[in-house]
């Protein structure tokens, strides 16, 4: 483990690997947006590099950074680019407040600040190793578990089967990424189920909310369980999975908490004595059982 | 450490303010329109009031290693471009003079959360140069309860320790920070000092005395026992937040004065040619603390005031041992607009232990 | 027009026996009034919802906070609410009223008495430490403590704002704006430099204030380009305190809660008086919160009113 401080804390770390070291976990290095991509009216994916390029720092798939525009503020996103990708990181953002609209207007080049990686992440190593998988992803939810699945995909013989349940309320709100379409459906071992919430026209898939369509889906009871979404989502799925007989041992899911700091210092994102952004974000649903419910 | 007690009479204390000042600021209980804050000592500047017979701050004295606003680093932006541009003041060591025994238990309190990885370098710094010399409080307050925490306002923590007993002011090093004040001030004035190690039965006495008003305090025998992680839920889910926390206006104001509390804020302000981003004292009693996307999960003054002394009394000895995230200073029992504190919390939540 | 209905207190029964009775009566759902603390001075505001929960009325010489604010909260909930108002308290109430910010219909103020009321601060500020219990002995106050026995004078420790009630007379409320006016500015400066500097932004002025109940305050509003949480410069805090009284200048009625409540003992309440004072002479004499219905200086437009430029030709900018 890096000895110093600094932000990219608990990962091999090369000082020298180009951008400057910082001893101070809260100061912020630069990122450069090489490219946007809009997957849907209210969600685009931006590409971001260091200045000299590669990544800005080493992470686990469903790590978190601090993306800030001075001036215009700082919040958390979910690093949805798979670590295997050591070419750039990806954050897919839903323009919702002053940050995100702000991001949501800039073009190539701009250079943004970005700070991590924050969290624990998936236990793509432990828990997760030798499992059938089951993705479960709701609207946006689907940038943690983006890069996790990639991750799986690239050491695709550490894993057993792999599912992606992905709903979202039309068919322009499921984000238009191309793995979606033309690479995961056509892998080995690998099904990608898609659903809409209402009837629309040229829409030929699956109509209806995800809890009800994972049960239909009638999932073997010994995969294991990735969920990710708006919290309403959650709830009803993680339901659905305890009707079918799933274990909430058997369930990992993703809180989202107001952050400041992101290292469990500002007092601001815990449930109960857990703090979501040191703690968390990654939690197994059993584990939420503990906690006072006030999230 | 040594057990050398050193002493000096009161009447020559100004020298060593004096002396200690010399080569670093000295933080001393100064009164400021009619309050008393922790301020630099000016030595030359003899319209200064120090005031040790006031027992607590009212801005505690967490205030020295985690300053109310402190500059993190700033931005210079450019079109695209964006610099960053390191700019945190840089530490000097100080010492602080009379701090009390509550707040010297605080730092410990605020070091577990600091200290602990990814190190808050800002705090570090300022805990790795500043000495504190702690104070015995003579005269404790009806609202003091640092017993509770097992704290000995008698004999409290802090690099260098003192007393005032019959005249004199005593003088006790505790660690090796405190040596080295010591042996620099003699080294700068052999004659500063007596060294009184082995005469000390003004200073043990003044220390019984001390032992025996905190036994006769209304907060005396004050019991947390029933705050333990076992009970989380329990206590969360009591019916009883409701009315505590009726009267709160949520003001902050103890957040603010409480030398354990540690939430903080980090905000940008434009300055006309660049930006500085900042961080300052923030409270889990505003509304718009936890506020985000998807809505508040904390949509009352209910939900906001449970927290602060969830925290306080479960929270964070549930990630400490125990430890509680209080001191028993009493600021709280002393500042609060509608007279709301941590005593009545812990009457009325962990009741049946304290009647 | 008229104020709306009161309660008062003609038999001059205890104020405890009448909160009794209007509970007891069902002339009310709800009482608030103040709650017996874990010392004898630290009384808190309370709603009493039956007769049990009435163990815990109190009402001494420690109910100095005022009520009508909670009631802005209090008054959209179900059910009448009795509220206790000493006078100082009335003008708030009336002020709240008459903004419409609380819902009179739903609401019984009963009007009650008060000999003025005693600060534990300014106890303390005599040296007196570890108090036990407080007598009062004619005018002065026989005070109990862990370090023996101490008197002072009641007077010397009354509220601040109960040395100028408008229930009582004598005292002349402007006498240090009045100081502070004859100040050279290099001195007012160095007045309110050092009594604001001591300012920790804990905003206990502003939500105690019952002229503060915007729902979003411009302090809040990130967007409002002022937000800010930490006097970041000591430009700060005096922005804070300017803006937010000129923002309560006429309908502040000089409760003198802001005083009461600032850990730091600002007197803030000084800043108010000078508007109040400068309104006084602008526009004739006005108490906000006299009635629940009139307008005030500052909502009415008259033709003989005042011009800006009598700020300069008083030697504003001297
Ligand atoms: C661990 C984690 C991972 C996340 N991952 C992603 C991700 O991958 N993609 C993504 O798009 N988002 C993600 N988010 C959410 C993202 O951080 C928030 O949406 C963030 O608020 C956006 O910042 P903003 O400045 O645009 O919004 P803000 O301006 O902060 O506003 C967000 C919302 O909160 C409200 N609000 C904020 N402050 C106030 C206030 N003081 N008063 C009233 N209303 C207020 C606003 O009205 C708005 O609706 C994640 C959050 C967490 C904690
Ligand atoms: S709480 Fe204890 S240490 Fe603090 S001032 Fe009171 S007696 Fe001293
Ligand atoms: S408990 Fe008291 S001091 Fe704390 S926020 Fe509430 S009213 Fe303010
Ligand atoms: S909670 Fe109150 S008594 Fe405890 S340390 Fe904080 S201010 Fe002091
Ligand atoms: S300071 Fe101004 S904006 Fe804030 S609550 Fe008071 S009147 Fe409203
Ligand atoms: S974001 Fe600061 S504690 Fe989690």
């Amino acid at each position: 483990m890096c000895s110093c401080s600094c932000s990219h804390e608990g990962h091999e770390h090369d000082h020298n690997h180009g951008h400057e070291h910082h001893a101070d976990a809260l100061i912020p290095v630069i990122g450069v947006v090489t490219d946007i991509r809009v997957d849907t009216p209210d969600v685009k994916t931006f590409r971001v590099t260091a200045p000299e390029g590669g990544i800005c720092f080493e992470y686990m798939p469903g790590q978190c950074a601090m993306l800030s525009i001075p001036a215009v503020g700082e919040a958390m996103f979910s690093i949805t680019s798979s670590p295997t990708n050591r070419e750039f990181m990806e954050f897919s953002i839903k323009k919702c407040g002053t940050l995100t609209d702000w991001l949501h207007q800039i073009e190539p080049e701009q250079e943004l600040t970005i700070r991590g990686p924050y969290g624990n992440g998936f236990p793509v190593d432990d828990a997760l190793a030798g499992q059938d998988l089951l993705f479960i992803a709701g609207g946006i939810g689907l940038a943690p578990l983006r890069s996790v699945i990639n991750y799986c995909l690239h050491h695709r013989d550490r894993y057993g089967s792999i599912d992606i349940v992905y709903g979202a309320r039309s068919s322009s709100d499921l984000v238009d990424i191309d793995e979606l379409k033309n690479i995961w459906p056509t892998l080995e071992n690998t099904n990608v189920h898609l659903t809409i919430d209402r009837e629309e026209e040229g829409w030929d898939g699956h109509v209806g909310f995800v809890p009800s369509y994972v049960k239909e889906l009638d999932f073997s009871l010994d995969k294991t369980v990735l969920l990710c979404g708006p919290p309403i989502m959650i709830k009803f799925t993680l339901a659905s999975l305890q009707e079918m007989g799933f274990d909430k041992t058997q369930v990992y899911t993703t809180m989202e908490l107001k952050m400041k700091c992101g290292v469990g210092k500002c007092g601001r994102c815990n449930i109960g004595s857990k703090y979501v952004c040191k703690d968390g974000p990654v939690f197994r649903c059993d584990e939420l059982d503990e906690l006072p419910d006030e999230y | 450490m040594s057990a050398q007690i050193l002493t000096v009479k009161m009447e020559n204390i100004g020298n060593l303010f004096k002396a200690i000042a010399a080569d670093q600021k000295l933080y001393l209980p100064l009164e400021q329109a009619g309050q008393v804050q922790f301020l630099p000592y000016d030595p030359a500047d003899d319209s200064q009031k120090v005031r040790l017979d006031v027992l607590n701050t009212v801005r505690s004295a967490k205030d020295l290693f985690f300053p109310q606003s402190e500059n993190m680093v700033a931005f210079k932006k450019q079109g695209k471009k964006i610099d960053i541009i390191e700019n945190r003041e840089k530490v000097e060591a100080f010492t602080v003079f009379g701090v009390r025994a509550c707040d010297a238990r605080s730092f410990d309190i605020l070091d577990r959360v600091f200290l602990s990885e990814p190190v808050d370098v800002s705090y570090a710094e300022r805990r790795a140069r500043g000495t504190v010399v702690t104070l015995a409080c003579n005269e404790p307050e009806e609202t003091c309860f640092c017993e509770t925490f097992g704290i000995d306002a008698a004999k409290p923590d802090g690099d260098i320790t003192t007393w005032i007993a019959d005249g004199l002011l005593w003088w006790q090093a505790n660690t090796n920070k405190g040596v080295k004040l010591t042996d620099k001030l003699l080294s700068v004035d052999a004659g500063l000092f007596v060294d009184s190690t082995g005469e000390a039965k003004a200073l043990e006495e003044q220390q019984e005395k001390i032992r025996e008003i905190i036994s006769q305090l209304p907060l005396h025998g004050l019991s947390l026992e029933y705050f333990h992680k076992e009970e989380l839920k329990t206590i969360f889910n009591s019916p009883k937040w409701q009315e505590l926390s009726e009267a709160c206006i949520g003001c902050g104001t103890c957040t603010f004065v409480c030398p354990t509390c540690q939430c903080y804020d980090i905000r940008d302000y434009d300055t006309g040619n660049g930006v500085q981003r900042y961080r300052c004292w923030d409270s889990c009693m505003y509304s718009d603390f936890v506020m985000m996307a998807h809505g508040n999960p904390r949509t009352s003054q209910v939900e906001r005031f449970r927290q602060r002394f969830m925290h306080k009394l479960v929270y964070y000895p549930a990630n400490n041992e125990g430890i509680f995230s209080c001191v028993g200073c009493g600021r709280c029992l002393a500042k609060c607009p509608s007279s709301m504190n941590i005593v009545k919390v812990a009457k009325t939540i962990g009741g049946e232990a304290n009647v | 027009m008229q104020n709306a209905d009161r309660e008062i207190n003609k038999e001059k029964i205890s104020v405890a026996e009448m909160a009794k009775q209007i509970l007891e009566q069902g002339r009310a759902d709800r009482l608030m009034g103040w709650k017996r603390g874990e010392f004898f001075y630290d009384n808190s505001p309370a709603v009493f919802e039956n007769l049990s929960e009435l163990d815990d009325f109190v009402y001494d010489l420690f109910c100095g906070s005022n009520l009508s604010k909670f009631l802005v909260k209090e008054s959209r909930k179900d059910g009448k609410i009795a509220v206790l108002l000493k006078p100082c308290d009335r003008y708030s109430f009336n002020q709240l009223v008459k903004e419409h910010r609380i819902i009179k219909d739903n609401v019984l103020p009963v009007e009650i008495d008060c000999d003025g009321m005693l600060d534990i601060d300014k106890i303390r500020a005599l040296g007196i430490k570890g108090i036990k219990k407080i007598t009062v002995d004619g005018d002065q106050l026989q005070i109990d403590t862990v370090y023996g026995p101490k008197t002072c004078a009641r007077e010397d420790v009354l509220l601040m704002k109960c040395l100028t009630c408008k229930d009582r007379v004598g005292g002349d409320r402007f006498e240090l704006v009045k100081e502070i006016e004859a100040m050279s500015s290099v001195e007012r400066y160095e007045f309110w430099r050092s009594e604001l500097s001591k300012c920790i932004r804990c905003n206990a002025c502003r939500n105690v204030c019952p002229a503060c109940t915007c729902e979003k305050c411009v302090f809040d509003n990130d967007k409002s380009g002022i937000a800010n949480k930490a006097n970041t410069d000591s430009f700060e805090e005096s922005l804070y305190h300017m803006i937010r009284a000129f923002h309560v200048a006429g309908r502040c009625t000089d409760c003198g809660e802001c005083t009461r409540v600032c850990p730091q003992n600002i007197p803030l309440h000084l800043i108010n008086r000078k508007i109040i004072k400068d309104l006084n002479e602008f526009y004739g004499e006005y108490q906000a919160g006299e009635d629940d219905f009139s307008k005030g200086p500052l909502t009415r437009f008259d033709l003989d009113d005042v011009e800006p430029d009598i700020v300069m030709e008083r030697g504003g900018n001297k």
